[in-house]
């Protein structure tokens, strides 16, 4: 049981989330060359330690968030709204 | 009988006399004891037989760690197997008995001396049954299930019972700044310390007393109670009978709360027990430490305990456990129990195994230096005890001493289990001979014995030190220690040579030979030791005895035991019952129930349910006591004939708003949807990101900013969830709105030649759905007569000319009624999910069963519906080289050839003659088609139909069947032109 603090609702178990995958993916366009996909979409680290990842907040608000979780340790360094807009709105409210 | 119970002293209530019952026996004790207590004083000696070799078993502890009287509690539906005695509180009417016994603990056919012993020395499972299944792969495992059912009777615990659990447990959640377990000296001062600096508190005991080792104190009484009322002024929410029995990530903690295991009649409604889940900011571990014995031969006899034991029975139930009592120890703390002992009227010898020590035994207590028990000399109960003295190399017999009771004081150990969980590694401290929990990266905080402060003064202050820390303050805490003189450990006692048994851990009957035995083996690191012997994996989970094991092990590698290491400990601290972790989720509340808007109407109009993911959806409609089969031949027929109403509400309703809503929707479907007019619905393919076919559904266009999606009823969460993370992480810059709208509406197919007369006849305008308004994949808005606003869509899974039509949820009984009548009185059915099969089966429509995530739009024989014009999720990963090989799987339609005949989804279909392997392809769907007159079937074969014209594969299915001979047919079996839904 990890604890996830969702910016927009607190902290909440992470039952209420559905994890997403590595956050730190730039999906190529969509008519990007295969291999661009292909690499994107199976090549993965395999990280002890901080790791960027997507959860959402599925049983909450519904937010796409992005979270950087140790592995190691399953401390949760920060957790940020993925929208880019909604990420500078709270942060320009901070 | 040796032990007694005394006229004062101790904190039963003799003014409560409790009856219970003993293996049937009725016998009596007090408010306060504890099974074990009151069986004690009643002079029981024998409570149990060991796990492998049937050896008497009696108490060995007052607490968690107890692996003697471990015992069944409570009579058929809820005997409770393996309690602790120990832990049991006392109650008017406890029904308890021996197990692991036959016919009873005194009197056991399983001990005939030997019988099992050379059986079960360590490893005997791997060695005995080597060359024989399982470890021979591929003979079958027979004969084994034949031994191992013959050894789990003979060496086992006891049996749970074979009724359904009558008790209901609930869940519960708690929030808190500072969580402490414990409620001993340290623990009860930290809340208080917390709580009076304004936190939110909760102190959880497995007691049902607070106090901790206060309780054997007979002169710390006002002490406790100061303690007591100040926490519970201070505002501590405080519960007793409650075990953290793990610590996990982020505060979070595991209780298990026992409600009313102590009670003779549970309240109504109560549940038997809570399982909360806590958060906490910050914890403080007081979880004190146990007292370990020392392997010597009969370590494990009845009327052997440790000496912490003795003393929590004498000054805490009023128990003398003994007349003659030895008290064997390698530290300071046997003292002050061997002066109790003396004092209360015992004959007390105390054999410290250090030559010298700085303490002297109050009250007539004798004290021998120098030595160690040898041996535990006796039957089913202690007569005399061996000594032995270290000559400097090794042990020498030295003299005995008769006795009824042996304490033994082998030194202590931290109770370090919750800080393990939270991956802390214990370290070795060599002056105190144990392992302390190491400084823990979150707010975990070790206090009092659990750090290893003996003294209960110094346990205090080390209580409050912790507390301020877990409030972020900077606190020190008092050192470790508090004996006069240091400890000399003593883990094993044995004449070389020797074979008599020393048990290490006496719960799996491990003795040092076997760890011995392990280490000759090659078992070198401390987790294979564990696994080889089994030392440490009962329900104690080696509170007892790991670090005897482990210091057998250091001396067999010559090394020091933090070289050798120490296991993790891993959650639960104590065992849980089942129970506790379901809770309410049982029965019919093992998992979330949905239901139609239609599901009551459905029932009364004589439905037959089935499952559909969490959804009750109908099944079939049966007439005039029809089976299934007749049912669902008769209702597709029905709707191939004159028309079917058939609810599907459960399908996925997404509105997708927004001035970039076509331009989002082209991104996600293979086939365009820019361009789709409004009043139009389209059939759309979406494919994951590594092209492989997600789901699929008909979307319809209600505005030129306002689309609503449907999908199919098992997607719809993940379609939503997909939708939004696209949204939310990718494309951004998208302006679309999603919202779940699958409850807002009840929706019926109304599918069949007559199925526009139907609803024609249930509108206020019976030409909305004529051929030129509504045309084939075109939405319109509705009214019906009674007034009720909805959407048609001409739009078909059947194959027939087909509706569906949605209303608001709330008006699906009345659309019904209405539709219901209508449909009679053309001579149409209500149909099910069964003739829904078969009509999309027989038109080689996919769903779930074909679309199972293994399968490209190609494979589905789709290939059509993915546009070259635009790019789409998954576009480019579904050319990936393997996913265009010719011979893939694709979809395709199966006739038996003997057409009297049927076969089985799942079957494997084979080449004639191809015993083994993975086949040529596979069966997804069977039904039995009244329209083709055969049974019939979907599924995937290499190459699809094209390649298997005129040839005979086999369906096989070997665990339900002979296999049956078919053909491979293209998938459309039915009307391939799609006449009759344009008709
Ligand atoms: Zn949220």
């Amino acid at each position: 049981m990890i604890r996830i603090s969702c910016p927009f609702c607190g902290p909440r178990d992470h039952a209420e989330f559905s994890y997403g995958g590595d956050g730190s993916i730039e999906y190529p366009a969509l008519d990007a060359p295969v291999q661009d996909w292909h690499d994107a979409v199976f090549l993965r680290e395999n990280i002890c330690g901080l790791q960027l990842e997507t959860w959402q907040h599925v049983h909450g608000c519904r937010m796409w968030l992005k979270v950087e979780r140790d592995t190691m340790t399953q401390e949760i360094r920060s957790v940020t709204p993925a929208h880019p807009g909604l990420a500078s709105v709270l942060e320009s409210q901070a | 009988m040796s032990a007694r119970r005394l006229d004062k002293g101790g904190r039963i209530d003799r003014s409560k006399p409790l009856t219970f019952r003993w293996d049937g026996k009725a016998l009596q004790g007090y408010a306060g004891d504890t099974l074990a207590s009151a069986l004690m004083a009643n002079g029981q000696r024998v409570l149990g037989r060991s796990f492998k070799y049937h050896r008497p078993r009696g108490i060995m502890s007052a607490g968690v760690e107890e692996s003697g009287a471990i015992v069944t509690v409570g009579s058929s539906a809820r005997a409770e197997p393996n309690v602790k005695a120990t832990m049991q509180e006392l109650f008017q009417g406890l029904e308890a008995s021996g197990q692991n016994a036959w016919p009873n603990v005194r009197f056991d056919a399983g001990a005939v001396s030997g019988l099992f012993g050379r059986f079960f020395s360590a490893g005997f499972y791997y060695k005995t049954f080597m060359g024989l299944p399982p470890f021979e792969w591929g003979r079958g495992t027979g004969l084994w299930m034949k031994y191992e059912a013959l050894i789990r009777k003979a060496a086992g615990m006891g049996a749970a019972s074979r009724e359904a659990d009558p008790d209901c447990y609930d869940h519960a959640h708690a929030y808190c700044d500072v969580l402490v377990v414990g409620a001993g000296p340290a623990g009860l001062r930290a809340a208080l310390t917390a709580a009076e600096a304004g936190r939110d508190v909760i102190l959880a005991e497995q007691d049902f007393e607070l106090g901790g080792d206060l309780l054997n104190d007979p002169f710390a009484e006002p002490k406790r109670l100061a303690l007591i009322k100040a926490v519970e002024e201070a505002g501590v929410r405080v519960m007793p009978r409650t075990t953290v029995f793990g610590l996990y990530d982020n505060g979070t903690a595991g209780l298990v709360e026992r409600v009313t295991d102590h009670l003779p009649e549970p309240g109504p409604f109560m549940p038997r027990q809570r399982f909360w889940t806590v958060r906490a900011d910050a914890t403080v571990l007081a979880t004190g430490a146990l007292e370990r014995s020392v392997a010597f031969a009969g370590n494990d006899r009845p009327g052997v305990m440790t000496a912490a034991a003795g003393r929590a029975y004498l000054n805490r139930f009023g128990v003398l456990p003994g007349q003659r009592i030895v008290i064997a120890t390698t530290n300071d703390s046997a003292y002050q129990t061997a002066g109790e002992m003396a004092a209360a009227g015992a004959e007390v010898v105390l054999a410290d195994a250090r030559e010298r020590s700085g303490n002297d035994v109050a009250s007539g207590g004798r004290l021998q230096n120098g030595l160690a028990p040898l041996e535990a000399k006796g039957r089913s109960g202690i007569k005399s005890v061996q000594f032995a003295r270290n000559t400097g190399s090794g042990w020498q017999a030295a003299g005995r001493e008769d006795c009824d009771l042996l304490l033994v004081s082998g030194g202590w150990s931290p109770v370090v289990n919750l800080a393990s969980h939270r991956g802390v590694k214990p370290e070795w401290n060599a002056e105190l001979a144990c392992f302390l929990a190491g400084e823990c990266a979150e707010p975990v905080y070790t206090a009092g014995a659990a750090a290893g402060v003996w003294d209960a003064a110094a346990c205090e202050a080390s209580g409050e030190a912790a507390a301020k820390r877990a409030m972020g303050f900077e606190a020190m805490q008092p050192a470790p220690g508090g004996w006069t003189s240091p400890i000399e450990p003593r883990y094993e006692v044995r004449l070389p040579g020797s074979k008599a048994k020393g048990f290490v851990d006496p719960q799996h009957d491990v003795t040092g030979d076997d760890v011995r035995l392990a280490h000759q083996e090659g078992f070198v690191s401390v987790e294979h030791l564990k696994r080889y012997t089994t030392l440490g994996m009962a329900t104690d989970q080696g509170k007892m005895g790991n670090i005897v094991g482990l210091a057998l092990m250091a001396e067999a590698l010559g090394k020091e035991i933090p070289a050798v290491g120490t296991t993790r400990f891993r959650p639960p601290y104590t065992p849980v019952a089942i129970g506790a972790l379901a809770g309410r989720n049982v029965h019919g509340h093992f998992k979330a129930l949905r239901r139609t808007p239609l599901h009551d109407w459905n029932l009364r109009h004589g439905a037959t349910m089935t499952d559909a993911g969490l959804w009750h959806r109908p099944w079939y409609f049966a007439e005039n006591g029809e089976t299934i089969a007749e049912a669902y031949v008769r209702e597709a027929a029905t709707v191939r004939e004159t028309l079917g109403v058939c609810d599907v509400s459960s399908l996925g309703k997404i509105a997708v708003q927004g001035p970039d809503a076509a331009e989002f929707l082209n991104r996600v479907y293979t086939n365009g949807f820019a361009k789709l007019a409004v009043g139009k619905a389209r059939y759309g393919i979406m494919l994951r990101d590594d092209g492989m076919v997600m789901d699929d559904g008909t979307t319809w266009r209600l505005a030129e900013d306002d689309f609503l999606m449907t999908t199919t009823t098992t997607g719809a969460g993940k379609v939503m969830v997909w939708l939004e993370e696209l949204l939310q992480t990718r494309w951004p810059q998208l302006r679309v709105h999603l919202t779940s709208v699958s409850d807002q509406w009840a929706g019926v197919s109304v599918a069949g030649p007559k199925s526009r007369e139907a609803l024609s006849a249930c509108l206020a305008d019976p030409d909305a759905v004529s051929h030129e308004a509504l045309p084939f994949m075109g939405v319109v808005r509705v009214k019906l007569k009674n007034g009720i606003q909805g959407l048609a869509a001409r739009i078909s899974f059947s194959g027939e000319l087909a509706y569906e039509l949605y209303v608001p949820a709330d008006d699906g009984e009345a659309m019904m009624d209405l539709l219901w009548a209508e449909t009679k009185h053309l001579g149409g059915c209500l149909y099910g999910l069964e003739a829904l099969g078969t009509l999309r089966i027989e038109k080689g429509h996919v769903t779930g069963a074909e679309l199972d995530g293994r399968v490209t739009i190609r494979d589905a024989g789709l290939g059509k519906m993915a546009s070259a014009k635009k790019p789409y999720i998954g576009k480019a990963l579904q050319d990936r080289p393997e996913l265009l090989r010719k011979d893939r799987p694709q979809l395709a339609g199966i006739f038996p050839k003997d057409r009297s005949k049927t076969f089985n989804g799942g079957a494997l279909l084979c080449q004639p003659e191809e015993g083994e392997g993975f086949g040529e392809g596979w069966v997804t769907a069977v039904t039995h088609s009244p329209a083709l007159g055969h049974w019939i079937g979907l599924g995937y074969v290499a190459g699809g139909h094209e390649a298997w014209a005129g040839r005979t594969l086999m369906a096989s299915d070997p665990v339900r069947g002979a296999p049956v001979e078919v053909e491979v047919v293209s998938p459309h079996m039915f009307d391939p032109e799609g006449g009759r839904m344009h008709g």
